[in-house]
């Protein structure tokens, strides 16, 4: 990945722009429905689905409130089985670790699992900054490393790509870096996953050094777990003799029957299958059979600070399926870039500020790009309740300003309307005055309602946000209040 | 059972035929509610921007409103989610346990139309008239804060004369999103745009929906395209009755802005 | 302070008042779906592999003739004789990259889920072997399925590595449609005993 979101727009500016790009909203729209539809089969299959949820979700919870016991666990079991621990407090630290294990090497490249770790904390790019090219091997992210590009999905980077455009990527670019492009590539995705495999087959077998992640950590046996599908993620754990794992201290779970629920709901939740391709366990070093030596990184960079919030805790139990990001009628319309993360969709705007702060405006904007509509919550497979977190999110937003010298204008507005709200009497001035404009409203509208209502069209000023796509139904000349005032509740006999 | 109608703060001030139509189709059913003239607005705009502080007088004013009573009914899928799942959130902000132990006695007994009906009058049927072609959205409140299920399509299969097509991608959020609507002005019209075409491609004469806010906003698209479909409260169509149904403009149906002017 | 202990730190303060107590329900258990090894056909099918049936006596023909031509390798532990294949020996990976296949054997077979579960014990080899090669011939006998994931995992010694293989290596990266066949075998071949 050679992109950055450094200096990325807030939110709705970013928003904006990518709704304009229809190339993207129809390649999103295609690929969202798809997994939509497949994900919502294969869980369809499993009678007691809710009860596996609940189970998956007790299985990260109590590894997380029992955090610290279960790191050292896993650090005594990961020593004893030959690996060497390292832990990092944040990406700096991180990416040092794993660029002093190469150099120990000597090597000048390494090949890559994806993993979400590596990709926040821009290992790639620190790599490169010392002098080591780090190849990524999955499909979706050799699209995006190739074509410069940034990701825009946990699970499929190159989501906003379609086939044409992987092809054209293809071809410009796999020159430049190994093996070509066939002549002949045609968009067809079996031939575009085949020039991957011969692209990257010469990368696989002389790499000395591999980089990955973790879906899992199994604090009692030391074990490592990774959930793959085109077995570029065995060729990495297998082949080169060194291999370091960049692993986020919420990855733990406590023992290895805990994988269970795990396994079983993560690949219906992601890729919408009954079981994905590939899934290799290691723990340590296996004498005689694959990488002789191992190191694992145990990374803080800011999980530490979501683990002290109370309500925002529950994020950490993410096992990044992004059954969110597919089901989110937000994401499907703007993509992922727009989120200025790695982590994009429902999931990425409560993790974003958790784990960041939302000391800056591009983060502090996350948190209100939904629209509270749940459907995250419904497909989570650990039953992460995104839109409480998202509104608990908005509050810190809010309460990061309460020191303001002056006010945001919203602010403003929102302790008027509190004061409006907080008294019944003062409610019905307001609506009295309402009243009024609706009587001047109706008199000159010029729009009518379906129906026979008067409404306005546009409107100057701040009802142009509204206004500028939707007719506004002009306020009625009666508040409900005043009718059940003059009505007795309809029951003086008046017709209405 | 004495039970308090939740009119909501929005059909107040722009909806009142909404609240006008629980009061006689409950009235109709046997149940005479009261309106606490001290009630005000549920507090979930303030919530769902994140001003905690300022939701706290808010939720003391409802929960003063509705102290004492069996029931609280709100035609709002929305309002009565905010009721039940976000007043305490509140007042546990608030550190006062007065309103803490306040909020968990209305929360409760709070209702969304629909529920009230089917769970607590047990009635699908509630002997309404609707000769017309329509299709029904939930609201994502609705359907996922509280879980209402098919209530609202029981209660609209049950109606005479009523005409009632699938929407395409129903549970689709609309776009609204209170807050949402002006914050990401662009992405809430994008939404929008996608649920009036699916609206569109039924056919349907009129939209029933539980919530007017999204209503506002989806019938404000439909009214701009000019798109022959008028959007109605579940609330509305429920109340009209043989006597009451007046055809395509007919009194039951909106209210004229001016004509009490 | 060090990385290590600083970290540790944090998280013991950021859980400071919170209780490690948490309700573990058990897993629920799939229902019984009658015969497992016709389910674990079929959901091996369903990736697109190709499964053979056969008696323990027919083995060796079935194999030989699942690979025809193909050069092979095979595990030291394999217990079968596969006429003209290599018996690994701790080949480089440039040469297995030059093999066409691989005949191994499994720890065990789960319907439910149509995988095989490789624990890389003498008859399967070492995980190289089952990786490079473009076709994968797995033996499993009929006695080594279970029901579901659970019962694999009480199975399985998690000091060994393990590999689980649903079906031929695949990817939907491209609009979310699955194709068959990147890095790993493109073709998967399971031979079921019994
Ligand atoms: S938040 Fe839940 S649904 Fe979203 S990626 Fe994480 S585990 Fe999956």
């Amino acid at each position: 990945m050679s992109g950055t979101f450094v200096g990325m727009p807030a939110f709705p500016t970013a928003a904006r722009e990518a709704l304009a790009d229809t190339q993207l909203r129809r390649n999103l729209a295609h690929a969202t429905r798809t997994i939509r539809d497949k994900r919502a089969a294969v869980v369809a299959e499993v009678e007691d689905w809710e009860e596996l949820r609940v189970a998956g979700a007790a299985v990260k919870e109590a590894a997380l409130r029992d955090l610290a016991t279960h790191l050292e666990t896993l650090e005594a079991s990961l020593v004893a089985a030959g690996a060497t621990v390292h832990w990092a407090r944040d990406a700096a630290e991180a990416c040092a670790i794993v660029a002093s294990v190469a150099h120990t090497h000597g090597v000048d490249e390494v090949v890559k699992v994806k993993s979400m770790a590596t990709a926040e904390i821009g290992l790639n790019e620190a790599l490169e900054a010392e002098g080591i090219a780090a190849w990524e091997t999955d499909l979706a992210e050799l699209i995006v490393q190739l074509g410069d590009d940034l990701p825009s999905h946990i699970l499929v980077p190159a989501i906003h790509r379609n086939r044409a455009e992987v092809r054209e990527i293809f071809r410009r670019r796999m020159g430049d870096v190994g093996r070509p492009a066939p002549d002949d590539l045609t968009d067809e995705p079996a031939m575009l996953a085949g020039a991957a495999r011969a692209h990257l087959r010469e990368k696989f077998l002389r790499a000395k050094v591999a980089v990955s992640g973790a879906n899992f950590a199994v604090a009692d046996t030391g074990t490592l777990v990774v959930v793959e599908s085109e077995g570029n993620g065995r060729m990495c754990l297998t082949l080169p003799d060194v291999l370091v794992s960049v692993v986020g201290i919420e990855k733990v779970v406590a023992t290895w029957s805990d994988l269970d629920p795990m396994l079983r709901l993560l690949p219906r939740s992601s890729t919408g299958e009954r079981m994905n391709p590939y899934t290799s366990t290691w723990s340590g070093v296996t004498p005689g059979d694959g990488p002789q030596e191992v190191h694992v990184v145990l990374l803080d960079n800011g999980r530490t600070r979501a683990l002290a919030d109370d309500v925002g805790r529950q994020a950490l139990r993410c096992i990044r399926c992004s059954a969110c990001l597919n089901v989110c009628p937000v994401y499907e319309r703007v993509g992922g870039h727009a989120y200025g993360s790695v982590y994009p969709g429902p999931i990425g705007a409560i993790l974003n500020p958790l784990l960041n702060g939302v000391a800056d405006e591009q983060t502090a904007s996350l948190p209100y790009a939904s629209s509270l509509c749940g459907a995250c919550f419904e497909v989570c497979p650990v039953r992460i309740d995104i839109p409480s977190v998202l509104v608990d999110q908005r509050a810190a937003v809010v309460d990061s300003h309460r020191g303001d010298r002056v006010p945001k204008p919203e602010a403003v507005a929102m302790k008027a309307a509190a004061w409006t709200f907080s008294s019944a009497k003062r409610l019905a001035r307001a609506e009295r005055a309402s009243g009024l404009a609706g009587r001047v409203l109706g008199r000159f509208s010029r729009t009518t309602l379906p129906g026979g209502r008067a409404a306005a069209g546009r409107l100057p000023g701040p009802a142009a946000g509204w206004t500028g796509a939707r007719d506004l139904p002009a306020p009625p000349t009666e508040s409900f209040r005043e009718w059940w005032d003059r009505t007795d509740g309809g029951r003086d006999g008046s017709a209405r | 059972m004495r039970v308090a109608l939740q009119v909501t703060c929005v059909n107040d001030a722009m909806f009142p035929d909404t609240g006008k139509a629980v009061v006689r189709l409950l009235r109709r059913l046997g149940v005479e509610v009261d309106f606490p003239q001290a009630q005000t607005c549920c507090g979930q705009p303030m919530v769902n921007t994140g001003y905690l502080d300022e939701a706290v007088p808010v939720v003391r004013a409802f929960v003063d409103a509705f102290a004492g009573y069996d029931a609280i009914v709100t035609p709002s899928g929305s309002c009565a989610g905010s009721a039940r799942h976000q007043h305490s959130i509140v007042a546990d902000r608030s550190g006062d346990p007065a309103l803490v132990a306040a909020v968990a006695e209305t929360g409760p007994r709070t209702y969304e139309l629909s529920e009230f009906l089917v769970d607590v009058l047990g009635v699908t049927d509630v002997g309404a008239y609707f000769p017309h072609r329509v299709t029904y959205h939930p609201t994502c409140h609705s359907l996922r804060m509280l879980g209402v299920g098919d209530r609202p399509t029981r209660l609209l299969e049950a109606v005479r004369g009523i005409e009632l097509v699938d929407l395409p991608n129903a549970t689709e959020c609309c776009g609204f999103g209170g807050t949402f609507a002006l914050k990401n002005a662009d992405t809430s019209v994008a939404m929008g745009a996608d649920k009036a075409r699916h609206v569109r491609d039924t056919g349907a004469e009129v939209l029933v929906a539980g919530d007017n806010s999204c209503l506002m906003h989806v019938g404000g698209m439909l009214s701009r395209q000019r798109a022959g479909v008028r959007v109605m409260h579940l609330a509305e169509v429920l109340a009209t009755t043989e006597d009451t149904e007046g055809g395509s403009s007919g009194p039951a149906v909106g209210e004229r802005a001016g004509d009490r002017a | 302070m060090s990385a290590r202990d600083e970290i540790l730190g944090r998280v013991r303060s950021a859980l400071s008042g919170v209780s490690p107590a948490v309700d573990l329900p058990p897993a629920p258990r799939a229902p019984d779906r009658g015969d497992l090894v016709a389910l674990f056909v079929e959901r091996v099918e369903d990736y697109r592999a190709v499964v053979t049936r056969c008696s323990p006596d027919d083995l060796g023909s079935v194999v030989a003739e699942v690979l025809g031509s193909a050069s092979s390798v095979v595990p030291p532990g394999l217990g079968l004789d596969v006429a003209g294949s290599v018996v690994d020996d701790g080949l480089a990976a440039a040469d297995l990259d030059r093999i066409d296949a691989v005949v191994t054997r499994a720890r065990v077979g789960i319907a439910e889920t149509g995988t095989l579960v490789l624990d890389h014990a003498p008859d399967q080899g070492r995980r190289a072997i089952s990786l490079v090669p473009d076709l994968h011939v797995c033996i499993v006998d009929a006695a080594q399925v279970v029901a579901d994931v659970p019962d694999a995992i009480a199975l399985l010694d998690p000091a060994r590595p393990t590999t689980w293989i649903s079906g031929p290596s695949a990817t939907s990266d491209i609009e979310l449609d699955r194709v068959e066949g990147v890095h790993g075998p493109r073709t998967l071949h399971v031979v079921l005993v019994g």
